[in-house]
């Protein structure tokens, strides 16, 4: 779950980095009362779940409080890689004269978490990587013994930090660790940490994404979920337990397992078709499921055809078929469907599919069965 | 022969008395595998599995008791950590983990810990291993796999499945199905497994299933590049995945141009291996080889 800047940055402050001062507004006439109350000039942020807020014309400088208002009104009429804006962030604006990189990730290979830090701040440390990697100097974090001042002193004069400024940036580096590790994150980003005019070290940016599966241990940061962010279908997945990702094709994909949902989208593209969505509706293929999952799949307009492919093993055919019919009679979608069912009791299964009265083509093989949907998409066309 | 699991695998289930963990410990069991002893905190002295399995409170009383050496769990994932270490601490030298959902930053503490210990764990969020004819430690269906040359390895659960039904139709046996899983960090990766198939004198053949997220792939690849003789024939699921999104397991994701199917297939075919275009080509593949 991604967290918004100043979600993120209020994380950050609780473990001791200083962020700039600031509120978030939803009208312009909230962002010119927050720029009046700071006083100065203001910089004003939209507050998106995506990146290249900057180049999209979502970030704007302010220097009094009718152009906050005035740039506000801009931001919050904008689209950002199709979500709209509905929040800004107003910061006091900073003085900057150096910006650097400051983050942590999970090194999956190392099976650790590693800091990086980088003189190359205020762009994306992708793009670092890509063009100057050298300029990434990474440290690796022992679970036992954990961020030791050492490293961060290595890292403060690898990126060529003044002296005087090494032991707050330490203290800001073992800050972002706590924060990382207290609240399950995957992701704790500083990007630009500034040197300020004053010679001070600021977190200007933040960015945080926590594990999902961290979630159920820390309920108040659950709760900071902002479901403005979600379509209706990833909300719905999610509150059914299912795996969904919209894509725009036209064939509607109900898979068991991830792996294998991945690999039946691969292979409708190999035939020639497009699949509508990666969806993992779980083991078991239980009936609430399939659906949900069915309801997901019909809501998109684009869709002309449904695969199921259920490879249950030892789940029984027969019962996931009955499932599967006790849905439709419900959902009663009007479209072509092409189920494929592997597993104990599977020619049951078919049988009980095929003789529904729905317009159902069974197949044996996923190659079959992928052939089979590119051919019901094309002719429902 | 095969890897990990045998005849003489004296199996033990944490969470026995849990809906999945005594559902499948009657499949393990009807297997043929020997289910020796069950875990459940609470229920010590009870039995399991209609009196098969005598349940014990702790991992230490089981073993004392039965001998046990290997351990799978199934116990929910706020609780499965402490799973792990328990196991790992009675002296197992093999620890399964099916359960998913559990926190990267709890597995980052348990895997190091394990490592110090010098326990293997295999995944979690994983099918769990298949000794075809021998013993079926985990989730996977006995029934879809017969003994063969053919050593499997694999991220994801039924996409395993989908590659081992075809070969058993075909006639190829296997010698050990094994599901890694799906999570960041997991016990037991790709070059883990290829090294041991790589040993093992009936494995002729080695498949690995990937798919995006991470770069497995591409260490695997090296490693079979630098240290395998048998022959390699793999499958990467999510060729056709869009960048940034997390395609159910927590590990498959696509960021920063790193991770995808294309680099993963590219670096894999310059190790000489054969890749599949889809799951059922496999099948074909390995004949040809065999």
């Amino acid at each position: 779950m991604k967290l918004h800047e100043y979600q993120s940055k209020r994380i950050f402050a609780q473990y001791g980095i200083p962020i700039p001062e600031g509120e978030v507004a939803t009208t312009p006439q909230e962002a010119r009362a927050i720029a009046k109350r700071l006083g100065g000039p203001v910089a004003v942020k939209s507050q998106v779940l995506v990146g290249g807020r900057g180049k999209a014309g979502g970030i704007k400088l302010a220097r009094s409080p009718e152009e906050a208002e005035e740039v506000a009104a801009q931001i919050l009429s904008l689209q950002i890689k199709g979500l709209p804006v509905r929040k800004v962030l107003v910061d006091r604006a900073a003085d900057i004269r150096q910006e650097i990189y400051l983050g942590i990730v999970v090194d999956r290979l190392a099976s650790r978490p590693v800091m990086m830090a980088s003189s190359e701040g205020g762009v994306e440390i992708e793009e670092v990587a890509r063009t100057n990697p050298e300029a990434i100097k990474k440290v690796h974090i022992d679970p036992f013994v954990g961020l030791r001042a050492y490293q961060t002193l290595w890292l403060a004069k690898s990126i060529g930090l003044p002296p005087a400024l090494h032991r707050d940036f330490g203290r800001i580096a073992q800050g972002l660790y706590r924060a990382f590790g207290e609240c399950d994150a995957s992701l704790a980003e500083i990007n630009p940490l500034v040197v300020t005019g004053e010679g001070a070290l600021l977190a200007l940016d933040g960015k945080m994404v926590l594990d999902d599966n961290g979630l159920f241990r820390h309920p108040d940061l659950a709760a900071l979920r902002d479901i403005d962010e979600e379509t209706d279908s990833e909300r719905a997945a999610r509150e059914a337990g299912l795996s969904f990702v919209q894509l725009d094709g036209e064939i509607g994909c109900m898979v068991n397992g991830a792996g294998l949902a991945m690999a039946t989208m691969d292979i409708i593209q190999h035939f020639g078709g497009m699949p509508a969505n990666f969806l993992d509706i779980g083991g078991g293929a239980r009936a609430d499921r399939v659906a949900a999952a069915l309801r997901l799949i019909l809501a998109d307009p684009r869709v002309k055809t449904i695969l199921f492919n259920i490879f249950g093993g030892i789940t029984r055919c027969d019962e996931v078929a009955r499932g599967i019919i006790a849905v439709l009679d419900e959902v009663r979608p009007n479209l072509p469907i092409v189920a494929r069912l592997v597993g104990t009791n599977e020619a049951e299964g078919r049988q009980i599919l095929e003789t529904s009265g729905y317009r159902i083509v069974t197949a044996i093989t996923l190659a079959e069965a992928a052939q089979k949907a590119v051919a019901a998409a094309r002719g429902a066309t | 022969m095969s890897i990990l699991v045998d005849r003489n695998t004296r199996l033990l289930v944490q969470g026995v008395t849990g809906r999945e963990g005594e559902f499948h410990t009657r499949q393990m069991l009807e297997y043929g595998t020997q289910v020796v002893a069950g875990v459940t905190p609470g229920k010590g002295g009870q039995f399991a599995c209609d009196g098969r399995v005598p349940v014990f409170d702790t991992v230490r009383e089981a073993v004392d008791a039965t001998g046990a050496n290997t351990s799978v769990i199934f116990v929910p994932a706020p609780f499965a950590p402490d799973a792990i270490i328990e196991a790992a601490d009675a002296g197992l030298p093999l620890v399964v983990c099916i359960t998913e959902g559990i926190p990267v930053n709890e597995m980052i503490r348990v895997k190091a810990y394990l490592d110090m210990k010098g326990v293997r764990l295999v995944g979690p969020n994983c099918p769990g291993l298949l000794t075809p004819g021998e013993a079926k430690v985990g989730i996977m269906p006995g029934h879809i796999a017969t003994p063969g040359p053919v050593g499997v390895v694999s991220r994801s659960g039924t996409l395993t499945y989908e590659v081992v039904y075809p070969l058993t139709m075909n006639g190829i046996g296997q010698t050990t199905c094994i599901g890694i899983g799906g999570d960041p960090i997991i016990g037991t990766r790709f070059v883990d497994v290829l090294s041991l198939f790589e040993q093992d004198p009936a494995t002729q053949v080695v498949v690995l299933l990937g798919e995006i997220g991470g770069n497995d792939e591409e260490v695997a690849a090296r490693f079979i590049a630098e240290r395998m003789t048998k022959p390699v024939v793999a499958f990467i699921a999510g060729r056709t995945a869009p960048p940034g999104k997390r395609m159910g397991h927590a590990g498959a994701i696509i960021e920063g141009g790193t991770g995808t199917a294309a680099e993963k297939i590219a670096a894999l075919e310059a190790a000489g291996v054969r890749v599949a275009e889809h799951p059922e080509q496999i099948a074909e593949i390995v004949a040809g080889i065999l």
